[in-house]
């Protein structure tokens, strides 16, 4: 089992949610981050005080997949996320131990 | 016939004969027009000004700002009440010149108490009005460390030792009005005071930590509007209302503050949008401040292309001092009170004599301009110097006894909190 973490523009949730539901993904968590790479900031101004803003407003979805499913889900999510600029985010892979589901105790593969 | 005539003709002339023969009495026009501007410019205090800061300080800190506004308020009425009002407007006696006295308490203003036109119980309601904004503003300068106690006894020392004095000198009878000074509606007495005293403050205080390297950026520029938007309609009533009267000089007043805060928006704004590239909300508010601190001295006497000179010089000249203050001196003047009260006052109180001039379209001066010019600049020099030696010694002595700032940690954390137990927003 994988657990499949991408950082990606915020306005893209919607298609990458709608992409990963076309493959079978059922369900997956949101937290709104922030962060930067490559993209740079923006600069403020408030009354002459300027503030360079380094972090950027991003979206984390985590899904929790079979190995089998792995290569598919990462196409779907670079398809959907992906807008060809700077600042499109990067998928992060891990090895998943485990997994339960709490209201009926499934574990493994039954609980994805 | 011809007699009966005679006498309907005379009798219709009696009856339209005006009914102001008598002077110093009640009218009801002037008395319900400075009640609804008491009115006014107490809700420039409240939410107005309320608004208008606690949208520029951090999330962490705007109740301590809507606190400090409010108990200000509440404060400010009291000591009015109290002893501000005698020693304002009040018969000093010997030392008139200086200082009233008298009307501790309100004694012997009654239900029939005349001033003016309108009843005295009107007029020191509407003066309070201006008594509460004045140390009001001054809270922008220190916004974000200074701690409640500290401000509470701030005001009331500085309300009384500062404000009542040099009202009184101004408007009170003093020796400023003996000289001929014009302050229409609060020029040296509110702008130049507070924004002297918030420099001040600033100073003594010392800068917010992490400035000016930190961001700290207003944490609700939709507050900021909407108390910048409430202070332009209650404008009215502070200049509008400084007439006294409900006539003619109240409707040229209002016309030209009018000019003055658009000219003032607009000003600040074109110059946000040559040397920034775009222009800001942020700037398009504070320009309209600027332009209404700055012709309120000279509300009562200009003209309406006087109201716009005026307002477009407020918004530029005030955009430098904020540029210069914050980014120059590098003194946390946190909410930018002495470069848009204190320059625009200055500013404003000096430019009362050039544009009141008939040959510049005022209302007309009674000396030369000249003359006028070195009797305004002398008002602005003992406002500057009065209001700054005497709130430096009140805020060195408060240090001494109290403290003045919370520590770095409580900084930190912020206000709300620690000083009040309680957040502004449960999100």
């Amino acid at each position: 089992m994988k657990m499949v973490a991408a950082v990606i523009k915020p306005f893209k949730l919607d298609d990458v949610r709608e992409a990963l539901s076309a493959i079978g993904v059922q369900g997956l968590t949101v937290t709104e981050v922030k962060g930067f790479g490559r993209q740079k900031g923006h600069t403020e101004l408030y009354r002459g005080a300027e503030y360079v803003v380094d972090f950027l407003p991003k979206v984390k979805i985590e899904v929790a997949i079979d190995d089998d499913a792995t290569d598919s889900v990462i196409e779907a999510i670079t398809n959907a996320a992906g807008t060809g600029k700077i600042g499109d985010g990067k998928i992060f892979v891990s090895n998943l131990e485990q997994i339960v589901r709490i209201r009926t105790g499934e574990t493994g593969s039954e609980a994805i | 016939m011809v007699i009966k005539n005679s006498i309907r003709f005379i009798t219709a002339m009696v009856f339209m004969l005006p009914m102001t023969v008598y002077a110093d009495e009640l009218n009801g026009a002037d008395t319900a027009w400075i009640l609804t501007s008491t009115v006014l410019v107490l809700f420039m205090t409240l939410p107005g000004l309320a608004l208008f800061y606690s949208g520029l300080v951090r999330a962490k800190n705007v109740l301590s700002v809507l606190m400090q506004c409010f108990a200000i308020a509440c404060l400010a009425s009291i000591v009015w009440m109290v002893v501000g009002y005698g020693l304002a407007f009040g018969d000093g006696g010997s030392l008139n010149k200086f200082v009233g006295a008298g009307k501790v308490l309100m004694s012997g203003i009654g239900l029939d108490s005349v001033s003016g036109t309108i009843p005295e119980t009107v007029f020191f309601m509407f003066q309070m009005t201006f008594a509460i904004i004045t140390p009001a503003l001054i809270i922008g300068a220190f916004a974000e460390r200074m701690r409640f106690s500290a401000v509470l006894w701030f005001s009331v020392l500085w309300l009384i030792l500062v404000y009542a004095p040099v009202c009184h000198w101004v408007w009170g009878g003093g020796w400023l009005s003996d000289m001929g000074f014009m302050d229409f509606a609060g020029g040296a007495v509110v702008h130049i005071n507070a924004g002297v005293a918030a420099l001040v403050a600033a100073i003594v205080i010392g800068n917010r930590k992490g400035f000016p390297q930190t961001a700290m950026p207003p944490h609700n520029m939709a507050l900021v509007v909407m108390g910048a938007s409430m202070l332009w309609v209650g404008w009215f009533g502070f200049n509008a209302g400084s007439a006294l009267a409900a006539g003619s000089s109240a409707g040229m007043a209002m016309a030209v503050t009018h000019i003055s805060a658009a000219a003032g928006s607009l000003a600040w704004m074109a110059c946000e949008w040559i040397r920034n590239g775009k222009p800001s909300v942020l700037g398009i508010v504070t320009g309209m401040v600027a332009g209404l601190g700055t012709i309120t001295p000279a509300s009562g006497y200009v003209g309406p292309l006087g109201g716009l000179a005026i307002g477009l010089l407020a918004g530029v000249v005030c955009y430098f001092a904020t540029q210069y203050i914050k980014r120059g001196l590098k003194i946390d003047d946190s909410l930018d009170v002495f470069p848009v009260h204190g320059v625009g006052g200055i500013l404003g109180t000096l430019l009362t004599a050039v544009f009141a001039a008939e040959s510049m379209g005022g209302l007309g001066l009674e000396a030369t301009m000249s003359s006028q010019l070195m009797t305004q600049l002398i008002g602005v020099v003992a406002t500057i110097v009065w209001c700054g030696v005497i709130t430096f010694i009140i805020l060195k002595l408060l240090d001494a006894v109290i403290g003045l700032r919370v520590n770095e940690d409580e900084e930190t954390e912020g206000l709300d909190i620690v000083l009040h137990n309680e957040r502004g927003y449960s999100l």
